[in-house]
C-alpha cells in the first residue's frame, strides 16, 4: 500500500507498528514524552502507549543509553533516542565500551539488540554543537551496525530492519530530511542492512554517497545530464557494513569515481571508500577519485558561511566536471 | 547464622584468598598477563552479597571482579583458563581478568571502564520491572565510581523509576592510588546515595556476616518493590592495585591495621569451630585442578578471530 508521507511520520509509523506488534518494544530518550520529541518524530505517542512504554528520561545520555543496554541484555528491545549526535559523545562509553565490545568480550554470550537513533547534520544554523556529522566516525566501531536512511521508504524499512537484528544499530536520521515528503510503501519487502542502492543509474561518473547528499548529488546528477555527463548515483544507506560488491561493479561499469560526504575528510568514511576501492579496483580508474565533503571547521552559525562549509549541488557538479576534464 | 553456614562462608573467602594468591604466582610464571587487579582483603564484600541472591538475579561487576565470580559461582576452573587466555575460559579467553563473563550465573562482567556497569545494571532492573519478573540485579562497583558522572546519572535513574536494583559499594577508600578525601568533597558516599532518595546504609565490608545480613534485608526491601537499596561496604584491598603498583601512596602501617580486620580473622574469632585445615586441604586441590583445566586448555584458533563481532543468528 503506497502512501505520501514525511520522513518523520515514517519513522513514527515505524515505531507505532513495532510498538502495537511487540511488548518488548519500548521508546526512550530525552523530551520523548510530554514534549513529542526533539524533532516531532514520537508526538502523540505518549497518549497511545503510555509513560511504561514512551519513557520520558532526564539528560543523562551515558545512562540512558547504558540503560537501553541493559533493558536489552535483559530481553527487551529498546529504542533509544538521542535528540542529536552531537549529544551521543556524551554517551560514547556505552555505545564503544560496552554495546559493541560485550559480544566479544563475553565470548559470545551476551549479544545487545539495541536501537539508537539519531539526528544528524548541518543547515539549520544551529552552531557548532548541533549540526555535526559523526556517523562515519561511529562506522569506524567493530561491533556497530550503521545506518542512514535517505529515503522515506528507508527512514521506515531501517527501523523494522535494525529492531529485528540481535545486535546494536545505530541510525543516523538527517534533521532537514524530517519534513521531506516521499513515497512509503508498506508492502514493500525492506532491503537489507549492508546493502546499498543504485538511485540513478549513469555511465560517466559512479557517485558514491548517502544520508541527505543523495539528493544534492541527484540535483547535480539533472544538471550535468544537459552537459552530458552521466552520473551514476550510489545511496550508500549503511556505513557499516559497507557495499563493496556495489561500489565496485558500478566502478567497473564507469570507470570514475566521486563521492559525497556531509562528514569533515580527514579520516573520513570518504576517506575509507577511497581506500578500498584502492585496495579492490585500482585497474578500472580511468582518473584521481574526487571528493566532495564538509570543509574542516566546526560548522558556523551565519548562513552564507554554514552553506559554504556543507557539500553543495554546486560543488559536486565543478567535481564531476574536473573529474571528466582529466581523460 | 549457624556454624555451617559461617563455615560455608569462611570456605568461600579462602577460595578466593588462595585462587587469586595462585594467580599472583602465575603472574610471576608469566603463565597470566595483562592486568591483575587482586580481591584480597575484599573478600567478604561478595561472598556475602552473593548469598543474598538467588539464581535469577544478575549481577554487575568490575575489572575487579574474580571475587564476585567465584562466590556466584562460576565455575574456578572456566576463570583460570580465562586467566590463561584459553578457549575454555568462562569468555572464551576474549576477555581475561577484567572481563569475565557467565550466561549461564547471569555474570555480566566484569566491565572495566569505571562506573560503566551501573548504567547496563539499571537497564537490566528496568527490563526486570517491565516484564513484571520477580529479580533483582546487584550491581558492584569502587569508591572510585562515585566521582564518575555515570554513577550520578544511575542513581537518580534508578530511584526515579523504583527499580529492583542492589547499588554495592566497595569502598577501599582509594581510587587505584588516589585516597577519597583527596578527590571527593563529601567522603560518606553513603550520604551521595542517601539524597537521590535510595535507602542506603554503611556497613563493615570486612565483616561477611554484616554484610550477609545487609544484604538479605536489603533484597527483601527490592523484591517488595520498594527500590534501589546502596550498601557502602567499607572494605580494605590488601594487595597492590594492580601487579604494576609500587603502593607509594599508603603508608604500610595502614595496611597492616587494616589486616588485623582480615575477614578470615574475624569470622575465625566469631566461630572457632570452623574447621580450617578442612577447607584449606579441599581448597588446595580445587586450586590445583583449575590450573591444570588451564595448562590443558587449548588457544582457539585464529582462524577464528573475526569471530563474536556480530551474531550470527537473527533476532529472537
Amino acid at each position: 500500500m503506497n502512501s505520501t508521507i514525511t520522513y518523520r511520520e515514517a519513522v513514527r509509523q515505524a515505531i507505532v507498528q513495532a510498538m502495537e506488534k511487540d511488548q518488548r518494544v519500548f521508546l526512550m530518550g530525552e523530551d520523548v514524552g510530554h514534549y513529542g520529541g526533539g524533532y516531532a518524530v514520537s508526538m502523540g505517542l505518549l497518549a497511545q502507549f503510555g509513560s511504561e512504554r514512551i519513557i520520558d528520561t532526564p539528560l543523562s545520555e551515558s545512562a540512558f543509553t547504558g540503560a537501553g543496554i541493559g533493558a536489552a541484555l535483559g530481553g527487551m528491545r529498546p529504542i533509544v533516542e538521542i535528540m542529536t549526535v552531537n549529544f551521543s559523545l556524551l554517551a560514547l562509553d556505552q555505545i564503544m565500551n560496552n554495546a559493541a565490545n560485550l559480544l566479544h568480550m563475553s565470548g559470545g554470550q551476551f549479544n545487545v539488540p539495541l536501537v539508537i537513533r539519531m539526528a544528524t547534520g548541518g543547515g539549520k544554523q544551529l552552531g557548532a554543537q548541533h549540526s555535526h556529522s559523526l556517523e562515519g566516525w561511529y562506522a569506524h566501531i567493530p561491533g556497530l551496525k550503521v545506518l542512514t536512511p535517505s529515503s522515506v521508504q528507508d527512514a521506515h524499512d531501517m527501523i523494522v530492519l535494525a529492531l529485528a537484528d540481535p545486535d546494536p544499530v545505530l541510525i543516523f536520521e538527517n534533521a532537514i530530511l524530517y519534513n521531506k515528503k516521499g513515497v512509503l510503501d508498506t508492502q514493500a519487502l525492506p532491503l537489507a542492512i549492508g546493502k546499498a542502492k543504485v538511485e540513478r543509474t549513469g555511465k560517466d561518473i559512479t557517485l558514491i554517497t548517502y544520508g541527505i547528499s543523495v539528493f544534492k548529488a541527484l540535483e547535480a546528477a539533472e544538471t550535468l545530464s544537459h552537459e552530458g555527463i552521466d552520473i551514476e548515483v550510489i545511496d550508500l544507506r549503511s556505513l557499516r557494513p559497507l557495499d563493496d560488491e556495489t561500489i565496485m561493479k558500478s566502478v567497473a561499469k564507469t570507470h570514475r569515481v566521486m563521492i559525497v560526504d556531509e562528514g569533515w575528510k580527514s579520516g573520513s568514511i570518504s576517506a575509507e571508500i577511497m581506500a578500498r576501492i584502492n585496495e579492490q579496483a585500482f585497474y578500472e580508474l580511468d582518473a584521481p577519485m574526487g571528493r566532495v565533503c564538509t570543509i574542516e571547521v566546526p560548522i558556523p552559525y551565519a548562513a552564507h558561511l554554514e552553506q559554504a562549509a556543507l557539500p553543495q549541488a554546486d560543488k559536486i557538479v565543478a567535481m564531476a566536471k574536473k573529474i571528466m576534464e582529466k581523460l | 547464622m549457624n556454624l555451617e553456614l559461617a563455615s560455608n562462608f569462611y570456605r568461600q573467602i579462602l577460595l578466593i584468598r588462595r585462587f587469586e594468591e595462585k594467580c599472583v604466582e602465575l603472574y610471576s610464571k608469566e603463565k597470566i598477563r595483562g592486568f591483575l587487579h587482586l580481591y584480597i582483603g575484599e573478600e567478604a564484600v561478595a561472598v556475602g552479597v552473593m548469598h543474598a541472591l538467588n539464581d535469577e538475579d544478575a549481577v554487575f561487576a568490575t575489572y575487579r571482579e574474580h571475587g564476585q565470580a567465584l562466590a556466584r559461582g562460576i565455575h574456578p576452573n572456566r576463570i583460570m583458563a580465562e586467566l590463561y587466555g584459553k578457549e575454555q575460559g568462562c569468555s572464551r579467553g576474549r576477555g581475561g581478568s577484567m572481563h569475565l563473563f557467565d550466561a549461564h550465573t547471569r555474570f555480566y562482567g566484569g566491565i572495566a571502564i569505571v562506573a560503566g556497569g551501573l548504567p547496563m545494571a539499571v537497564g537490566m532492573a528496568l527490563s526486570d520491572k517491565m516484564m513484571k519478573r520477580n529479580r533483582v540485579t546487584a550491581c558492584f562497583f569502587g569508591d572510585g565510581a562515585v566521582a564518575e558522572g555515570e554513577f550520578h546519572e544511575s542513581l537518580n535513574l534508578a530511584a526515579l523509576w523504583h527499580l529492583p536494583i542492589l547499588f554495592i559499594c566497595e569502598n577501599n577508600l582509594y581510587a587505584m592510588g588516589t585516597a577519597l578525601e583527596l578527590t571527593e568533597s563529601q567522603t560518606d558516599i553513603s550520604l551521595k546515595a542517601a539524597s537521590y532518595r535510595i535507602t542506603s546504609k554503611q556497613i563493615d565490608g570486612m565483616n561477611v556476616i554484616e554484610v550477609a545480613e545487609s544484604a538479605e534485608q536489603a533484597i527483601a526491601q527490592i523484591r517488595a518493590g520498594n527500590g534501589p537499596v546502596f550498601l557502602e561496604c567499607l572494605t580494605y584491598r590488601f594487595r597492590a592495585h594492580s601487579m604494576f603498583d609500587a603502593e607509594l601512596y599508603r603508608q604500610k602501617s595502614e595496611v597492616e591495621e587494616w589486616k588485623q580486620k582480615d575477614p578470615l580473622i574475624r569470622l575465625h574469632q566469631d566461630w572457632p569451630d570452623i574447621n580450617i585445615a578442612k577447607h584449606e586441604k579441599e581448597i588446595s586441590h580445587i586450586i590445583d585442578e583449575a590450573v591444570e583445566f588451564a595448562e590443558n586448555g587449548t588457544l582457539e584458533s585464529v582462524d577464528d578471530l573475526e569471530k563474536f563481532i556480530y551474531s550470527s543468528e537473527v533476532a529472537r
